[in-house]
């Protein structure tokens, strides 16, 4: 998953480098920029009209007055929405939000790490062949996947019926929290599994190798060589979890109770139905920041790779 | 790489390995299950989801009498056509743009362009909500443009989105292509469009197609954008399900999951033949 391939200074930027004179030089660098601005200028445009000026609004809206029929009116800033973010019930739910994320990244850290590791000491072929098994549910509707869990979770559903058989609960997991878990889970599990592999193919076995002559056994080789080399993998799967997992919305929706909303259901509730556009984008302008914060300290941490 | 020599030793012995291997196919039995059984249960006669009655095509025979199911199937693919199209196009220029060239204000708009993919789907619907909001009458100054029907607003936000994930893939593309070829086509006076068209154009395009499949993809899944911006009677298929799904679930939605499950999968096999095809190696998203 490679995406962000960082602007390679190296190559093929500077143009001809030997020009007769340094004025042309300078005329034909500044004639390139001038071609390179146009060819990216549709794209700024369309992002600046229907991305840039779009969260202009969300945050203005955060800002902003609600009047009493519900409509948001741009006048009187103040700052009334953020401090609604102290309320009980913001607080419960961001809080939730916050857990549900958390648990939701480290059972994909405990379900993905093992897998990972499996498929990348395999030979060539084979893991291939597991790689393609990742990537079908990686790239098939979420919706559908998630809503696959309702079958299973029906009240005569398979897994019910499993649970129940086992005599450890009445197996009633649809529409409570843990159901939502386990649908962030199933959704979000190929994001952390792909990262993990990415890292944990690059190590290089002869460190294994010589931490085993140095008579580390199994388990000392991989706590102190495979665990720290594996890491970058670590973080940016988790964040690549994390962050879908905070502002989840869908999954909640499908799988969970109506008591128990988390921070994406909550933004949708004072849109569309409590009318509050102030309140709503000042939870999503939070919610992004939240986000922007873990994106950045994962650049930080050396990731280059999203 | 040189790495299959001490690969022996990364597998663990004795019981360790077979628990490892346990672990693997239990998390693969994980991924496939549900996704099996919702295909065995969009045949089952009953109006029950969950409780196997026996064996029908009731639901597909319903799914194919169904006009609304049809009517959003249109709109997907209508929404999912023209959107993919302009963020091909504009995409790729970007990618261009900030792969070949170097510009004053490059850096801000390489920000900006991540943001899109890394911003929740729920901000960003409440962005475009409040945006089409607020601008409406201004774009129904435009001719042509009609807001009021959806389709419009669908496309423009999905190519807000879409724009970025192309420009992305196009990139990584770009990155690992030497440009000495385009300089040499430059040096044998091609002009710009010329060396684009003839160079540097077959070079990209798995890296255009496989943007174009992940933007086909993004648009098809969407719901939680989709369904802040979608009117009435432009629903997508997707938020016509999650519609469904809310109100409380009929057997129906197993067939229709089924069919766009199937379509999805068959994507997913498309790119990751093509991208074998042209040896464009990993996959990217």
């Amino acid at each position: 998953m490679s995406v962000a391939a960082p602007p390679d200074e190296a190559q093929g930027v500077d143009g001809p480098s030997e020009v007769a004179t340094p004025g042309l030089e300078r005329q034909s660098e500044r004639a390139k920029a001038r071609q390179g601005f146009l060819l990216g200028l549709p794209a700024i445009l369309y992002l600046l009209v229907f991305f840039v000026i779009p969260l202009g609004i969300v945050v203005a809206y955060s800002f902003a007055t609600r009047t009493r029929s519900g409509r948001t009116e741009l006048r009187d800033w103040n700052l009334n929405a953020y401090a609604r973010l102290g309320d009980d019930i913001v607080l419960t739910v961001a809080w939730r939000s916050l857990w549900v994320a958390a648990l939701t990244t480290v059972i994909c850290i405990l379900l993905a790490y093992p897998l990972a590791y499996f498929i990348s000491t395999r030979s060539a072929v084979t893991r291939n062949l597991l790689l393609v098994g990742i990537m079908i549910p990686f790239w098939s509707n979420f919706l559908i996947r998630t809503y696959a869990w309702r079958v299973l979770l029906d009240s005569d559903g398979l897994v019910t019926q499993m649970v129940q058989a086992t005599g450890l609960s009445d197996g009633r997991i649809l529409f409570t929290t843990n159901a939502v878990i386990l649908g962030l889970v199933y959704g979000y599990l190929p994001f952390m599994v792909l990262p993990l592999y990415a890292a944990i193919e690059r190590i290089d076995w002869s460190l294994v190798e010589g931490a085993r002559d140095l008579y580390a056994n199994g388990w000392g080789a991989f706590r102190r060589v495979v665990w720290p080399l594996s890491k970058p993998g670590v973080v940016a799967g988790s964040i690549l979890v994390f962050v879908p997992s905070f502002g989840a919305y869908v999954t909640p929706a499908i799988l969970g109770g109506n008591k128990e909303g988390l921070l994406g259901s909550y933004i949708v509730l004072q849109f569309l139905s409590a009318r509050n556009g102030p309140v709503g984008s000042a939870v999503s302008v939070v919610v992004l920041g939240v986000m922007l914060l873990g994106t950045l300290l994962y650049f930080r941490s050396g990731g280059k790779n999203l | 790489m040189s790495k299959g020599v001490a690969r022996s030793t990364a597998e663990p012995q004795g019981f360790s390995r077979w628990w490892l291997r346990g672990h693997s196919l239990l998390v693969f039995i994980f991924f496939y299950a549900p996704i099996v059984v919702l295909f065995i249960f969009s045949f089952n006669d009953s109006n029950a989801v969950g409780n196997w009655k026996g064996f029908t095509f009731g639901w597909y025979e319903a799914f194919l009498d169904n006009d609304n199911v049809q009517k959003s199937i249109w709109v997907s693919v209508k929404v999912c056509l023209f959107s993919t199209v302009i963020a091909v196009v504009l995409g790729t220029a970007s990618a261009l743009a900030l792969e070949r060239f170097r510009w004053w204000g490059q850096k801000a708009f390489d920000a900006v362009l991540y943001l899109p993919i890394i911003i929740p789907d729920v901000t960003m619907a409440v962005m475009m909500l409040v945006f089409f909001g607020e601008t409406a009458e201004w774009f129904n100054v435009i001719p042509g443009v009609d807001l009021s029907s959806g389709l419009e607003k669908l496309v423009f936000s999905h190519v807000a989105f879409n724009i970025s994930f192309v420009s992305v893939v196009v990139r990584a593309r770009l990155a690992n292509l030497d440009a000495s070829m385009e300089e040499a086509a430059a040096d044998l006076y091609a002009n710009r469009w010329q060396a684009f068209r003839r160079v540097t154009l077959p070079q990209i395009m798995p890296g255009v197609i496989g943007g174009a499949l992940l933007a086909i993809t993004i648009s098809l899944d969407d719901v939680v954008v989709s369904s802040f911006v979608a009117a009435v009677g432009a629903t997508p298929i997707s938020v016509y399900v999650f519609g469904m799904l809310r109100k409380g679930v009929s057997p129906l939605v197993n067939s229709v999951s089924v069919v766009m499950l199937t379509a999805s999968i068959s994507l997913v096999l498309a790119s990751l033949v093509f991208s074998r095809a042209t040896g464009s190696g990993r996959e990217e998203r």
